[in-house]
Order: structure tokens, then sequence, then C-alpha cells
């Protein structure tokens, strides 16, 4: 089938299997910074925005997003100017391997769209669906405090 | 010994990491592939049996399937025996595996691969794969592995290259056995024996990332592998060895990677991707799903280790003897080398025993493989430790705290285990140079508030607050084995190429590495221009294991780096007109410091190419460690145990590490926190949980718990700075001895809450439970 989705700001059309996974579409069609990770929704690895709220894009049907707003990591910033989520992540030493960083950034971006200044136990709750096996969490809750720091300046 | 460094010392921002959080870095599966049209996407059936023959394998129905290209298995391929442990050249694990074989040999091992033109066909074909099995009778207990009438499950061909005990007609895969002093003599010498059995479980790394390769041609027919590997140069040579193409027609390629922990030390997927894109001349790629992590990758070796040890009234210990039985799994991967470390990094930490045996054996058994697992032997062997210390404290009614400072190795000292005990062969003799346990002991009681927890019992309604301790030393580097290599060239500007074969899996090798160099040539992180571990590129390392890469591969941009400083003060030297020996490097610049005056780095670097006797300042440096200077911790757990539940809960856990002098302190507690916490989610929650015939029954995130945020307790780290005077700058590794800790701490800290002593982890609340309710009625 067909459909268009406005990738982080662009509109593009792609052809593809009625069945397949957002998670699949985006990566098939080089949106590689949305990762995989278990493609069982616990792991957090593939999340991006749809209209704005956090989803394991392994869980969801391409099809149903067709029409929809989608926002990756590369839709909030880029190296050239990087969203103070991002340098926030990069400041903090939150970023080991980086295969969960993308993830963790968009969920930290979600958190604080919500709620602009969590306390410690938010700032746990919202990262709870998003695994890290590198950094054992610290410097992560670290990034998302100064994640707040930056973006209050 | 502390000095004034520019670079070392200093938490700069890991050099990937802006890329890795806008996503622009590309980990395996992330890569435009050439001709990625005619890709083949792979799909394996595994075994549904722990331990059958295949009689018959009819791929005919899987064939006629629309898109099915290529159909492997033990019928169509070369039956080449070797291991898939990624080590160096001769690999110190047996031979004993084929990439198909007609013997399957526990519930996840490889029936057939199938290549299609899509990931969905591949595994729809894989499902009309019908074999005829012969069900032979498992083996599920390491414990009756070696009786004589257990099942054999090795028995045809399997050797070892290494001289070394390999008995595979008994089961047994590795032995290794040392001896000091009088065993017997000891024992009878004191006042009392303590003698226990303490085992661990099997966990999976659980990277991020799943296993990923992708194989293809180049514009000159050369094989190029991208791979989500540790050990680049050892993948190159064992699929050349497995697929039969030359070393030199084969590149491979490890870009980002998403985590390894030992897991990615194995040669899993390269020479299937290989063979397929070999035998079809098109790319192939093969990303595992998760369930296949957890079925048929690697794990943490299961193992038990029994000690028992002769205490005098006055503490010290008589005899030690250490009998470990590790349980190898359906292959002797690592086998050998895991169970060596659980006694040549645990004995000599208390050197002073001058009466010890270490006997350990590796057994085969019809269940998952284990392998290489940050701690590596290590983990297995200082969780029975240091329960054992702290039930020989508690018997003399001392302090553990004191005891372990009284008894453990310190600077200026050996242990002769050093020597007896190596990877594969004989270790190597070493005097520890740097050892600041002591420190890390008071610092991190002081932390954890020991004084104020410990034998207090404090309870709050139904839970019961206790705390526990344990040391740790590791490694750096397997001594006169491993090697790492660099290289550097200048150019015009001042900056510098840097290129390595040090394998950057996440840790920030690719950043320290640079540190270094950097404070060689006095000069920012910012002027280098950084390639780590392409075998096309980048010089040879063994790649990222056994803690070895800031101390190997460190030295090694260290020695290469000061070959490059040399020839730029050679060229500084005509340039001012002055003795060489007056010429320091100084923020980009030679300065002489007689007469002050100096010439920049870009100077010298418009010299070098365009102005006279032209040439390029270029180095190349190797570094071969001959010795293994360990870095040091102590870890405390205070935690509260439910004693309705039988529920224990980390309150705080504080970790105190001496690794020489941190090159990059924020990175290095990076090091420790993900291992600290990888140690705590082992301890409490994280095990394979089998059925009665060995099938993995929790192979998903959802029922094998991996903490997240939400779960995790306070956690301190503290980094205390020694000077290893062999390391790069003082630098020891730090990769992996914070997971040592956790389990015995935590297991510490229960007896210290409850009274009950937890011999096996994990530490479950059924199991806490249970134990409780036993202790009660006794």
């Amino acid at each position: 089938m067909r459909g268009k989705f406005i990738i982080n700001g662009d509109t593009k059309e792609f052809e593809f299997e009625p069945k397949i996974k957002l998670l699949h579409l985006l990566r098939d069609n080089g949106y590689t910074e949305v990762k995989n990770g278990c493609e069982e929704g616990e792991c957090g690895a593939c999340v991006i925005l749809l209209d704005g709220k956090l989803v394991n894009s392994c869980q969801v049907l391409a099809a149903s997003a067709i029409e929809h707003k989608i926002t990756t990591v590369k839709g909030i910033g880029n190296l050239h100017e990087p969203n103070p989520i991002q340098q926030a992540f990069v400041d903090a030493g939150a970023v080991q391997c980086g295969f969960c960083t993308p993830g963790m950034v968009l969920a930290t971006y979600s958190l604080l769209q919500r709620n602009p200044n969590p306390d410690d136990d938010e700032i746990k709750q919202a990262l709870d669906g998003n695994l890290c096996r590198c950094t054992g969490y610290l410097k992560i809750i670290d990034a998302v405090k100064l994640s707040i720091e930056y973006l209050n300046r | 010994m502390s000095e004034v460094y520019n670079n070392v010392g200093k938490s700069v921002n890991k050099i990937d990491s802006l890329g890795l959080a806008t996503g622009e870095e590309k980990f395996t599966d992330d890569f435009a592939i050439p001709n990625a049209d005619k890709m083949l996407h792979l799909a394996i059936l595994y075994s549904p049996h722990p331990y059958a023959k295949i009689e018959n394998i009819d791929t005919s129905d899987a064939e006629k399937i629309a898109g099915v290209v290529d159909i492997l298995h033990y019928k169509n391929i070369p039956q080449i025996l070797h291991t898939s442990a990624g080590q160096g050249y001769p690999e110190p694990s047996p031979y004993d595996m084929f990439l198909f074989d007609d013997k399957m040999r526990f519930i996840g091992d490889r029936v057939a691969l199938v290549a299609a033109e899509n990931l969905e066909i591949a595994r729809e074909a894989v499902k009309k794969i019908k074999v005829d099995y012969k069900i032979l009778e498992p083996l599920f207990d390491p414990e009756h592995s070696l009786d004589a009438d257990a099942p054999k499950i090795h028995t045809d061909d399997e050797n070892v290259i290494i001289p070394t005990k390999y008995e595979p007609d008994k089961n047994l895969a590795a032995e290794v056995e040392i001896k000091f002093g009088d065993l017997e003599k000891g024992f009878a010498d004191a006042d009392f024996i303590i003698e226990n059995d303490y085992s661990i479980h099997y966990a999976n790394h659980c990277a991020i990332e799943p296993h990923s390769a992708v194989a293809y041609f180049d514009e000159r027919k050369r094989l190029v592998i991208i791979t989500a590997t540790q050990v680049p140069f050892h993948a190159r040579r064992i699929t050349s060895q497995l697929v039969g193409i030359p070393i030199c027609n084969i590149r491979v390629i490890k870009p980002r990677i998403g985590g390894g922990f030992g897991g990615k030390q194995e040669i899993l997927l390269e020479p299937l991707v290989a063979l397929v894109a070999n035998r079809n001349k098109r790319p192939a790629k093969l990303i595992l799903s998760r369930k296949e992590v957890f079925i048929s990758s690697r794990t943490r070796h299961q193992m038990r280790t029994r000690l028992k040890t002769g205490v005098k009234n006055d503490g010290t210990i008589t005899a030690l003897e250490m009998d470990g039985l590790m349980n190898a799994g359906a292959y002797g991967s690592h086998a050998l080398t895991v169970l060596s470390n659980a006694g040549s990094k645990v004995l000599p930490l208390f050197n002073k025993i001058e009466n010890i045996r270490f006997i350990g054996r590796s057994v085969y058994t019809n269940l998952p493989i284990g392998g290489a697992y940050r701690g590596y032997g290590a983990t297995q062997g200082y969780a029975a430790f240091n329960q054992h210390i702290d039930i020989i404290a508690r018997k003399l009614g001392i302090d553990v705290l004191e005891y372990i400072k009284k008894w453990h190795i310190r600077e200026g000292e050996t242990s002769p285990v050093f020597e007896a005990l190596g990877e594969g062969k004989e270790g190597t003799a070493q005097i520890v140079h740097s050892c600041k346990l002591d420190e890390c002991i008071d610092r991190g009681a002081k932390s954890i508030g020991w004084y104020d927890i410990r034998g207090k019992k404090i309870r709050d309604g139904s839970k019961v607050r206790g705390v526990g301790v344990a040391v740790a030393m590791q490694g750096s580097g397997i001594p006169r084995v491993d090697m790492g290599s660099a290289y550097i060239k200048m150019n015009e500007d001042g900056s510098f190429n840097l290129s390595m074969g040090a394998t950057d899996i996440g840790t920030g090798s690719d950043t320290i590495l640079t540190q270094i160099a950097a404070e060689v040539l006095s000069v920012p992180v910012e002027k280098f221009i950084v390639r780590s571990s392409d075998t096309d590129l980048t010089p040879f390392d063994v790649g990222a294991y056994a803690s070895s890469t800031t101390y190997v591969s460190g030295n090694a941009v260290r020695k290469c780096a000061e070959e490059i400083a040399r020839q730029i003060i050679e060229v500084a030297a005509k340039l001012l007109d002055a003795n060489p020996k007056n010429l320091t490097l100084e923020n980009s610049n030679v300065v002489d410091i007689q007469t002050g005056k100096k010439v920049s780095f870009e100077k010298i670097g418009y010299y070098t190419f365009y102005e006279n006797d032209q040439f390029q300042i270029q180095a190349g440096g190797s570094f071969y460690g001959t010795e293994s200077p360990p870095p040091f911790i102590a870890q405390f757990a205070d935690v509260y145990v439910d004693t309705k539940t039988g529920r224990v809960d980390v309150l705080k856990f504080v970790s105190a590490v001496d690794c020489g002098q941190a090159i990059n302190p924020k990175l290095a507690e990076g090091q420790v926190e993900g291992a600290t916490v990888n140690g705590i989610n082992y301890a409490l929650w994280e095990e394979y949980k089998f059925d009665k015939n060995g099938r993995m029954t929790n192979a998903n995130f959802t029922d094998y718990k991996v903490l997240t945020a939400a779960d995790i307790p306070e956690l301190i780290t503290i980094i205390v700075n020694s000077f290893e005077e062999t390391g790069p700058f003082g630098a020891k590794s730090v990769a992996e001895i914070g997971i040592n800790g956790p389990i015995p701490a935590i297991a510490n800290a229960i007896y210290d809450a409850v009274g009950v002593r937890l011999f096996h982890s994990p530490f479950t609340p059924e199991k806490v439970l249970k134990e409780m309710e036993a202790f009660a009625s006794s």
C-alpha cells in the first residue's frame, strides 16, 4: 500500500507492505536513527513521537500512522544545531554505546514537554520504558536534569 | 605521585557522543550497502531438542518458496572444527564446533540457515525445513557431567590446539590445577575449618543492540564485513579460517557498537554472512532477534565454587582450597580461560596464604553456551570468596573490613598465583605497583555508613536493614598475550590522524586513547582525527576484552605519540637552531626552555610537507604487556530485607575503585556504574529459566528483567586515584571490575540483616523467604 507521512516536518510518501510496523518503515527508508533493540515494545530503543506522543514504533502498524506526524531524534536537533537535551546528554557523559540514546533523548523531550520541571521520581518514571545496559542510568538522569537547566536558560 | 596534565584526568566529552545523541553515528544495521537491492536476508533454524542427531534434513519444500536463494546445513558446507571464541591465535578454547553440525547439543544449536530475498521469506522457509531427529538422552546437571555413565556430548574428533587438559570423552572441556605449599599440613595447623559451596547462575549480556553482521563485495571483489564485534581482527582471522577466503581479501569494519560486555567477543555471525555472500556473490545480512540473542548467543558461565579454608584463631588462613565446577554448556567457548580467571584474579588478593590449591573443571552439558562476560571468571570466584571471608570474619568476631585490610595484597608485594595461572598457559610473575584498596575500603565504608548500620538490624516494619562488603581485583589485559597498536601522522596544520586497532564498543576508548595521545603531544583532543578498528585502515589490536584497552592499547598510543614527539622536536631543533634536549612540547608549540624561543606545530607541519628535506611525520607503536596491573575495588551494599515477602531492596550501593590515574574520570565512573547496576540486576533479578528440556522459558525482555532507571538504588562511585608506573600516565583498566562485587556484597548484607546465608544466586524473594523459613525452623 501507499501512504504519506510527515516525518520531522517533511511530507514523505512510501510504498509498503500493509502489515509492517512503523519501525521497519522508518528504518527501511533511511531513518536509521530509530533503533531496533527487541521488537517487543520493551527496550524503548525504537521510540518516536507520533503526533507528539512517545510510542514504541515497533508496536505501531505503519498503516495506522499514515498522514500523522512522526518525530525522530533527528527531528529535534542535529550535529550543527543540537537540541539542548542532546547537548545535555553529551555534557553529562550519559552516552556510552549510544544505542539507547535516541530513545532516551526522545523520552526526555516528551517528559519535558509535559512537565518542564520534573522531580527525581518523575524523571525515573519517564525513563522507565527505555533500557540501557551501559550507564547504570545515573548519568542519564543527570542528563535530564542538565537538560532542564539548559532549557531554562 | 600526582602530576598536572592538560588532557589526562579531564572529563572531556566522548568524541562520538554528539553524533550518537543526534542519531548520526552508524551501527552495523545502519549503513547504506552497495548493491543493497541484491541483499540476502538470513534466518536460522534452531534445534528444538537439547540433544539429538539429525538423521535427515529435507529442504525441498523450503526451496520451493519463491525468493529463497540458498540454504546452508551440515551436508553442503565444509565441516571445519573451530571455536567461536574471539581470542588470539592459537585460541585456548577447544575446537569443538562446526558452523552446522548433524548433532544438536542444546536448544538453540543451529540446524540450518536460509538466505532469501527478504527476511519474511527467509523466516517462512525456515519453518518448512523438515528434520528427522534421533533424540539422545540429554545432560543438564554439571555435577553429573563427569559421571562415568553420563551422556557424552562431544565425541567426534574435537580437539584443542594448545597443550592443555581436554577430555571430551569425559565431558571435560577444561581442567586447571595449581598447588603451593602443603595443604594437608595447613588444614592440620588450623584452629577451625570453614567449607561451603557457592554458586552463580546463567545470565545474558543484554547489549541493547543485538548481534548484527553484513557482508558485501567491494569494487575490487574483496569481501567487506561490517559487524557488531569486540574483536575485528579475530573476526577476520576466524572468518577466513571458516570460509576459505584469504585474510588479505577480507576487510572487517567495526562501526559504532551497541554494547558488548563480552557477548560480542564471539565469532557468531561473520562466517555466516561471509559464506552466503561468497556462495551467492551477493550482499548478505543477519541481525539476531532478541529471542535469538538469548537462546543462541553466549551467556555468563554458571559456576559452583567450593571453598575450604583452615583458619587460626588469630585470623591467619593456614590453607585454602578452591574447587570450581563451571558449566560450559554445549560448547567450550572460553571454558578454560574463564575458569582460570576464577582462580587467577581472586587468589592473589589474599597473597599471604601459604598453602593453596585451586582445581577447576569446565564441563559440557546440553544447555546454552557460556562465554566471555564482563568479569570473566572473577565474578564467579569473588561471589564465593567474599562471602567466605565474611563468614570467617564473623566466626573470628572481628570487623570484616579490618580483616580484609590486614590480609590483602599490597604495593610492592606479589603472589605466586600470578606466575602459576595464566590464560591457556602459565601466567606471568608480577609485583603489584599500585594498590589503594585500603583507601577504597575506608572511603566506601564512610559513604555507606558502615559502622552505623552493620550488625544493628535496624527495622522498618517487616523490613530489616543490613550492610555487606565485597572487594576485588581484576587485571589490565592478558600479560604476554595481548597486543595493541596505533599509528599517528601529522598534518600541516598541526593536527594529527590517530588510527588504532583498539575497539570502542561504547566504552569511550576512542576518546580516552585520544586523550593519551593529546597529553603526550600537548595538544587538545580536537586536534585529532580518530579512526579505530577497521582491519584495512588501522593497525592490529586484539580487541576489547580482558580490561585491556586503557592499559595495553593506551600504552601503544603513548609509545606511538612519543615517537611523533621525538620527530617533531628533531625538526624544531633545526628550525630553532636549538639543542633537542632543551626542547619541550607546549600547547601545539615546541619551546626552547633555555631561550624561550618557540615554533608552532603548524609551522613544523608546513615545513615538513613543503619547504625543505620534506617528509611525513609519522609513526607506529605497539605495546605488548608483560604484566597486568590489577585495578582494585571495594563495594558496599545497604539493603532492606522484607521478612514477610523475602524481597531484597538495595537502598544504596557504593563502589570505590582504584584504577590508577583515571584518564577520563566521568567515563571511568560510567564504566563502574554500568557494571555495578548490571551486577545488582544479576544478583537480584535476572536469570535464565529453563524447562525440563533445557529450553529457556523467558527469552524476552518482558520475562527476563533488565532494570530501568526507575529501579536503581542510590549509587555512589568513588574514584580513588593511584599511580600505576607501568600504565599510560599512571592508568589501569576499569571496565570489568565493578560487576564482581554486587552478588557477594548483597549476600553479605542479607546475612547482616536477617542472619540467613544465601549461597546461590540470584537472591529472589522466593529463595530468600525459603531460606529464612528454613533458618527459623532450625
